[in-house]
């Protein structure tokens, strides 16, 4: 099926979509591609600052500049994948309206686009684990499995915006609240360990966002965090943020095929 | 397989297609929560096409003509997959050219370069293919200078050239066209028709759309001509082109007399101490009411007027076509007459029309005795049609005869 859908002709025009999307991207800024290793770095230097040496949070963990750098790049992937999506379709309507390609290449091409911002980002993360002499841990390997599980998460949700988007319009501001939400509900800046209420780290937990960050916080950065496989044990409620990843990207995809018929005369 | 089936490149089965026009756009999340609750939908059903059926032979070169909104451009989409049909089907026994237009997806800010392998990715080439054919692309173009400038400083012809250069690449059985011969200057339309009949020569089949008989008549094997979103008939091109002008008439006509109305509303309060024009009827030769003329019969234009107060009064007479151009014009002071004092009666004009087929407006006119003042002037007060009995091309037919 992958091979089909991903034929000569799709993988040509998708090169070119995202070759296009990275040359008009920093198109009139001096430093051009640079900004996307710098603007995650200076993000970070400001939550840093503000949480590490002013509230003096995180003291805990140990490697805490990298845990926190981890888990910013990988809910800026997210953020920033799925925001990018949301107006794709619209955005490229002079495409829909006037031939015949398949219209998820357009979501697929910008999501590639977000994928090789993760890469380049995952380097400055590797980086830093040197610098920290952060031990190699041999769950390193896990790392990948859980790049996929976000990627397939965040793929689900932009074919799903992206394609509400079209009919509502409200979408896309929608969507940058929940983000704005998600981003103080995920365990990003703060650890777990300033959570108290058992009730509420479970509810936490059950995030997939939360689950996966904090996977790869274990897998590559310390032992000394809290997964979900800790806080839910034996019970069967740990596979939930999978069962949620995989039930959102199959009933996206399932939406996405039904409206896409009617991109071309809705936008 | 049946070999009739097998020379069929396109089967249009009772096609429709029905687009939802919502009332007010739709488009907040707040309204479909309002119109949900409500049980109650917004919109109207607008029947774009209606029940279409025909079929395209291979190697055919198959036009599509119909007035503007007459769902002529919906049928190409539909043709090429961006729309989905409402109702029927569409079978297409090869492959398409993906795109309508020229130059979709072409992005300003990229150099022409770019845009090659942009579009050339859009018409389903890898980066090596267009690698391969870049040089001839640019070549034909005649833009060799210009390649590496942003497409945003191209004039439109130019984009347009590269557009048609790239398009011409597409390896497909099909072609779509959707009024393309409308761009571009003379000589490039000529390059165009080239192209067109070298393609024709090699087998492919086209499918022509557009409003404008003309190059029709100088391609097409078949037409089909649609309106309203109805199949009106498929022939050959000077069948359809007569039925097409008829068509045009019709719809020229109701314009007129729509105009006509309004003026009369108007005529109402206009003081009646002027001369008037009443009426104006056309006549063949014969003295029978008809608009439909060959352009080797004479016309009888009957200007009926109304002239109370004995004013001596000038008539003039003005010929526009369909396109508003100005085709002909004349008056009785011009024509060497002596202005008429008569209370009511009427003026009869007879003309030879040597026009091109199509449709023609009527203006008429009264004068003060210097043909200076118009005291009264009737825009589309008659239409007349002139039928194609001959492919003579612009506006006038002027006798002419080729000496060997």
């Amino acid at each position: 099926m992958i091979t089909r859908v991903l034929n000569k002709r799709n993988r040509a025009l998708l090169a070119e979509l995202v070759r296009t999307d990275f040359k008009l991207r920093y198109q009139g800024s001096v430093l051009g591609y640079a900004w996307s290793l710098l603007r995650p770095l200076l993000l970070f230097l400001i939550l840093y600052v503000v949480f590490v040496k002013f509230l003096k949070i995180g003291g805990s963990v140990p490697h805490y500049p990298v845990y926190l750098l981890l888990g910013i790049v990988i809910w800026n992937f997210f953020a920033e994948m799925t925001s990018q999506s949301v107006g794709s379709i619209v955005g490229r309507g002079d495409l829909i309206r006037k031939i015949r390609i398949p219209r998820w290449i357009i979501v697929f091409s910008s999501s590639i686009s977000a994928l090789i911002n993760l890469f380049l980002n995952l380097l400055v993360v590797i980086v830093f684990l040197f610098i920290n002499h952060v031990d190699l841990l041999k769950t390193s390997l896990w790392l990948p499995l859980i790049l996929v599980e976000v990627y397939i998460l965040a793929l689900g949700v932009s074919l799903f915006l992206s394609a509400a988007f079209v009919k509502y319009r409200d979408v896309s501001y929608i969507w940058e609240v929940i983000l704005q939400a998600g981003f103080y509900l995920t365990p990003i800046l703060y650890p777990l360990t300033l959570i108290t209420n058992l009730i509420m780290l479970k509810l936490i937990m059950l995030n997939p966002m939360a689950q996966a960050i904090q996977d790869m916080r274990y897998a590559t950065v310390t032992h000394q965090t809290k997964t979900i496989y800790q806080v839910f044990g034996g019970s069967w409620y740990k596979f939930i943020p999978f069962i949620a990843v995989f039930a959102i990207f199959i009933t996206s995809i399932a939406y996405f095929r039904k409206e896409s018929k009617n991109f071309a005369e809705n936008i | 397989m049946n070999q009739a089936l097998d020379n069929d490149i396109i089967k249009v089965d009772k096609l429709s297609k029905t687009f939802k026009l919502p009332h007010e756009q739709q488009s907040s999340i707040k309204s479909a929560f309002i119109h949900f609750y409500k049980k109650q939908r917004g919109y109207e059903l607008q029947q774009a096409l209606k029940d279409i059926s025909f079929e395209v032979k291979r190697g055919e070169f198959f036009g599509i003509v119909g007035r503007n909104g007459s769902g002529k451009s919906t049928l190409l989409k539909l043709l090429a997959g961006i729309y989905n049909p409402s109702g029927g089907q569409v079978e297409v026994n090869g492959k398409l050219t993906p795109f309508i237009e020229l130059g979709v997806g072409f992005n300003m800010e990229l150099t022409g370069r770019e845009n090659v392998f942009l579009n050339g990715a859009l018409l389903g080439f890898s980066r090596r293919e267009m690698r391969a054919m870049y040089d001839d692309i640019v070549k034909f173009a005649e833009l060799r200078k210009f390649m590496d400038q942003k497409l945003k400083n191209y004039s439109s012809g130019m984009q347009v050239r590269l557009a048609f250069s790239i398009a011409i690449r597409a390896k497909s059985d099909i072609l779509l066209i959707d009024e393309v011969l409308a761009v571009g200057d003379a000589s490039f339309q000529q390059k165009c028709f080239d192209v067109f009949a070298k393609l024709k020569k090699q087998g492919a089949t086209i499918i022509l759309v557009t409003h404008d008989m003309s190059s029709v008549l100088r391609f097409c094997d078949r037409v089909m001509l649609i309106h309203k979103g109805q199949l009106v008939m498929i022939g050959k091109p000077a069948e359809v082109a007569d039925t097409y002008l008829e068509l045009n008439y019709e719809n020229t006509e109701k314009n007129r007399q729509a105009e006509t109305k309004i003026d009369k509303n108007k005529a109402a309060k206009e003081d009646t101490t002027k001369p008037a024009i009443k009426s104006v009827i056309i006549q063949d030769s014969n003295g029978k009411s008809t608009h439909r003329f060959s352009n080797k019969e004479k016309i009888k234009i009957i200007i009926h007027y109304d002239n109370k107060q004995k004013t001596p009064t000038h008539f003039g007479l003005q010929i526009f076509n369909d396109a508003g151009v100005y085709c002909f014009g004349t008056n009785t002071k011009i024509s060497g007459l002596s202005p008429r004092a008569e209370k009511a009666s009427d003026i009869l004009v007879e003309l030879l029309p040597q026009l091109v087929p199509g449709s023609y407006y009527i203006n008429v006119a009264t004068m003060n005795e210097n043909a200076t003042t118009v005291y009264d002037y009737k825009t589309r007060t008659a239409s007349f049609r002139i039928i194609k009995d001959s492919q003579f091309e612009g506006i006038v037919t002027l006798d002419h005869s080729w000496i060997a």
